[in-house]
């Protein structure tokens, strides 16, 4: 998010360092255990870390578990309905550059429900950090099946086991157009705030999916990919272009096809940044047209714009 | 009105065929009219909207009232379409329910029309394609090959395009129409273009204008001039859509999004055109679900936004209408009705949503409802409208119609400086111990990038919270919560005018309508009142809150009768009628309805008002039966239908 880094404060009052108590509300309602806590704290740290204007950070959610997040930080936020929180989204940053636009869900929320609104407003790649807290099931319904439910998978909707085929929410981002696309895990703090901050710097639609455990209907899937349960947490390596042999191992993020494949691993796959593409933002490119067709109208005001309108009208 | 023709008869095409024979029967309207219907039919390709539109534009800056009539054009090229223009010198509130003057390009257009041609009105039509029943002595007719004329006045390659220009031509001639005044017209319509284009339009005109019509009409016609009246403002055309998002303009609406759907579109179509220009913006969305909530996306970040669509994108919206409801958000949500439900009758006019407008949505969800009544009140209501979202933070629906939509009215030019309302968001501090939702106050919803300087920070939510926003599930903050949203509406009611009444003040009858249907209401308790009635009439323009003081009005009437165009539903009462009798307790409350999807003829109104039939003083003759239903005495839906509906549009 580039372009919402200046900021104007209202120069008689003071702004005090933003803390972390600052930026706290409610303790969160989540079960003890539960991986969203893990993303919260990150959140937290990136805001302290960056001092972004407290005024100027917008934290949004739809509905679900992972979509309480507003109610625990003290900022302007809404909670919005179940999927419809990407456009809702989109309406923020494109009317108002200046905020830091946060937007946080569940698989349900964003592939289910809201994938369509996904879908386009990766197209559009309206400029904003988008956080899946995907724990592969239905929390705050307890225990659905949910689109990134493995096979087999045994939810209240599913008793002998889930049968549908479940999104690859890598492949889906990256055919989708999103431009900014990572993975990463909620026992890996420090990877965790890493691609946070680097979606942040991202202008455009920046989407990151966090496997988050739900340790009331869902508990240790993401064993495999936690050191710490035995398993191993595999991070991409990205390219360094210095012209080393070992670079051309490396994961090139603006290959297509490269991140595709990466997609492809079985479960639990690699973490980091898969994709990355600096194409235009429709932020950038409706502003265009807004200054051009100001441009032609000469700068007139709205009175007088709309007097000439009329006129045409008589 | 200018007499100078523009070619002198005697340079009328030679070898013109000689137009078929009157047919006996005299023209004997005065040469010095004040009102006529010009009613144009022919196929959706063939630019008869835009011939009606020059007509109704030169009346407008003529100070002649005018409205206009349109079926939407298929998309699918070749459907049948028809404009109809009424120009009065008095006010013109109804398109009129005949016409005196036909134009028939084709002969369905003959067929489908020659009902709504007054007796001894006058046919004009393309004698290169219809052959009308010339034993019919009761109109007078003229035969025109209007197809051959245009096609060698503008030489081969244009085929027959140009027909409309040739007509508006003969008609301007017949009607006296200021010449120069409808070439200037044309000349703007086309600036810009390629300039054969305009002398194309221009060698069209003039033929029509050559045409020796005087040979066969016994005389022309000519609108009494009306004076403009001292310090009055010029008169500007537009149809219902441009009014309403022209309207938003002017009430400093500067964000929304949409997703295309008839009768909508066109609103979505100017904002996102126009709004760059002011410095905002007009996104088209994936869906309508989509559309709300950038819609309240904007609203939230401190612009007031509208969205907007017909019933199938008003049913999709419906969940983040309520959102809007309980978060306290303002938005302007434009439903232009057309027939339903489902995707019902696209092309058509129908006032059914009405209480998906009121009560669309699960649980109470306060919202506002205002109905526009004219074109001109398509303007001011989204003035209304916006002023409403923002003082009481809330959603607030504008409906409109097909009707309102396509029909094209002149207005007195609206005072801009005294209405352009500044959209900036108020990014003042707010001072401490700022709560969003105080229980004591109407919420006033606070953008990003306001700083507080308690440093806490306000939430909108859609769950049931406490003054900070924070959820809550406390029966008793959802009691005080559910009433102080409730309240609010309440507040409005009392700020709200009584309408007033039209016609006899007290007396048998009062008739009670609300949007598009002004007009013919208006026009029918006037024509009843002739014939002695002692009846009034009464428009509704907000109708959710109603405002307070409406039962002193029914009071003093025998009869209150609710005109409007939507089902009589399981219990015998439109949608307006059963939320009157619900509100008022009123037995005397009675439903006039009807779902032919076609806009109320007076005479409609009267029958079912009166339950006799009725002609006019000017001794019309019958018109061809109508649906129409009455409380408990609806008749069967006539399913021959007059009207044809162009197929290809969803
Ligand atoms: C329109 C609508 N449909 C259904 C629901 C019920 N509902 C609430 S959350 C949810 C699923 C949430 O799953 P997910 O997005 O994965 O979030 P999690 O709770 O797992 O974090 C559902 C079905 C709702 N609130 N609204
Ligand atoms: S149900 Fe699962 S996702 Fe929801 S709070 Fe509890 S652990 Fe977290
Ligand atoms: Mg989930």
């Amino acid at each position: 998010m580039s372009e919402t880094t200046t900021a104007t404060p209202p120069a008689e009052i003071p702004r005090e360092k933003l803390t972390k108590k600052a930026i706290t509300a409610d303790h969160p309602t989540w079960c003890p255990g539960c991986g969203d806590f893990a993303v919260l704290a990150s959140y937290y740290k990136v805001i302290e870390k960056r001092q972004l204007d407290h005024e100027k950070i917008v934290t949004l959610a739809g509905i679900g578990c992972s979509s309480r997040f507003p109610y625990f930080v003290n900022g302007f936020g809404a909670h919005f309905i179940h999927g419809r929180a990407v456009p809702l989204a989109s309406g923020i940053s494109l009317a108002r550059p200046d905020l830091n636009v946060f937007l946080f869900g569940g698989d349900g929320d964003g592939f289910s429900i809201g994938g369509n609104h996904l879908e386009h407003g990766a197209r559009k790649n309206i400029n904003l950090v988008y956080f899946i807290m995907d724990n592969f099931v239905y929390g705050l319904t307890k225990k659905q099946t949910s689109p990134t439910s493995p096979i087999g998978f045994k939810s209240k909707t599913d008793p002998t086991g889930a049968i549908d085929m479940p999104v690859n929410p890598m492949k889906k981002l990256i055919s989708a157009g999103a431009s900014f696309v990572a993975r990463t895990h909620a026992t890996q703090v420090n990877h965790m705030i890493q691609m946070i901050e680097r979606a942040m710097d991202h202008p455009g639609f920046s989407v990151i999916e966090c496997l988050s455990e739900c340790v009331e209907f869902f508990p240790d899937v993401f064993d495999p990919a936690d050191p710490r349960k035995g398993g191993s947490f595999e991070v991409i390596q990205e390219r360094k272009w210095d012209n080393t042999p070992e670079d051309e191992m490396r994961h090139d993020v603006t290959d297509e096809l490269a991140a595709y494949k990466l997609a492809q691993l079985p479960f639990p796959g690699v973490f980091g940044v898969f994709y990355q593409s600096d194409r235009p933002t429709k932020n950038a490119l409706e502003k265009k047209w807004i200054e051009s067709s100001r441009e032609k109208t000469g700068n007139a005001s709205d009175l007088e714009l709309l007097q000439k309108t009329f006129d045409r009208m008589k | 009105m200018n007499e100078t023709p523009v070619v002198p008869e005697s340079d009328a095409p030679t070898g013109a065929p000689t137009a078929n024979p009157a047919s006996g029967r005299a023209d004997l309207r005065p040469e010095n009219i004040n009102d006529a219907v010009i009613r144009l039919a022919g196929n959706s390709q063939d630019g008869i909207q835009s011939a009606g539109a020059f007509l109704a534009r030169l009346a407008g800056r003529s100070d002649q009232d005018v409205m206009t009539y349109m079926t939407i054009p298929s998309t699918i090229s070749g459907g049948p379409s028809l404009f109809q223009v009424r120009i009065g010198t008095g006010e013109v509130l109804s398109s009129g329910d005949e016409a005196d003057f036909l134009v028939a390009f084709y002969q369905h257009s003959y067929q489908d029309n020659i009902d709504f041609l007054k007796e001894g009105g006058v046919l004009l039509y393309d004698s290169d394609n219809v052959e009308p029943n010339l034993d019919d002595k009761r109109f007078v007719y003229v035969g025109v090959p209007i197809t051959g004329l245009t096609v060698e006045a503008l030489g081969g390659t244009a085929k027959d395009k140009g027909k409309n220009i040739f007509i508006l031509g003969l008609i301007a001639k017949i009607f006296s129409l200021d010449v120069e005044k409808l070439k200037r017209l044309i000349s703007e319509k086309f600036a810009g273009k390629d300039e054969s284009i305009v002398n194309t339009a221009m060698m069209a005109f003039q033929a029509g204008y050559a045409y020796p019509v005087g040979k066969i009409l016994s005389h022309h016609y000519q609108f009494e001039k009306v004076a403009r009246k001292p310090g009055a403002r010029a008169q500007i055309t537009m149809d219902g859509n441009q009014a309403i998002a022209y309207g938003l303009i002017a009430a400093g609406v500067r964000y929304g999004a949409g997703y295309p759907i008839t009768p909508w579109s066109s609103i979505m179509e100017i904002l996102r055109s126009e709004l760059p220009k002011y410095g905002g913006l007009f996104v088209q969305a994936e869906d309508e679900l989509g559309a709300v909530s950038l819609a309240l996306g904007f609203s939230f970040s401190g612009y007031l936004a509208v969205t907007g669509s017909a019933g199938p994108g008003i049913s999709l919206k419906t969940e983040a209408i309520g959102w809007a409801s309980m978060a306290e958000m303002p938005l302007i949500i434009c439903n232009i009705q057309r027939g339903g439900p489902s995707t019902g009758l696209p092309t058509n006019v129908e006032q059914s949503d009405l209480h998906q407008a009121i009560f669309g949505g699960h649980g109470d969800s306060p919202r506002v409802v205002l109905a526009a009544s004219t074109v001109e009140d398509c303007f001011y209501i989204a003035i209304e409208a916006a002023r409403i979202a923002r003082k009481y933070s809330t959603p607030v629906f504008i409906l409109s119609d097909t009707s309102l939509a396509t029909r094209i009215e002149a207005f007195d030019e609206p005072d801009l400086s005294k209405l352009m309302i500044d959209p900036k968001p108020d990014l003042t501090p707010r001072a401490s111990g700022f709560k969003p939702y105080d229980i004591e106050r109407i919420t006033q919803h606070v953008p990003p990038g306001a700083r507080m300087i308690d440093g806490k920070y306000p939430l909108v939510s859609g769950l049931e919270h406490d003054e900070m926003g924070h959820p809550t599930g406390s029966p008793k903050l959802h009691m005080a919560m559910t009433a102080k949203r409730r309240k609010k509406l309440q507040k409005l009611a009392e700020e709200i005018p009584v309408p007033e009444v039209y016609g006899d003040q007290k007396g048998d009858t009062l008739l009670v309508g609300w949007g598009s249907t002004y007009g013919p209401i208006h026009d029918a308790a006037k024509l009843a009142r002739e014939q002695g009635e002692k009846i009034g009439s009464l428009h509704l323009r907000h109708i959710h809150p109603l405002p307070n003081g409406l039962e002193k009005i029914f009071a003093k009437f025998k009869r209150i009768v609710v005109v409007e165009m939507n089902d009589q539903g399981v219990y015998g009462f439109g949608q307006l009628a059963t939320i009157l009798r619900a509100r008022y307790c009123e037995p005397k409350i009675e439903s006039v309805t009807k779902t032919d999807g076609l806009t109320f003829r007076v005479k409609e109104i009267l029958e079912g008002v009166f339950k006799r039939s009725f002609a006019d003083k000017k001794g019309r003759r019958d018109s061809p039966k109508r649906p129409l239903s009455g409380n408990g005495t609806g008749q069967d839906v006539d399913l021959a239908r007059a009207e044809v509906i162009p197929q290809g549009i969803g």
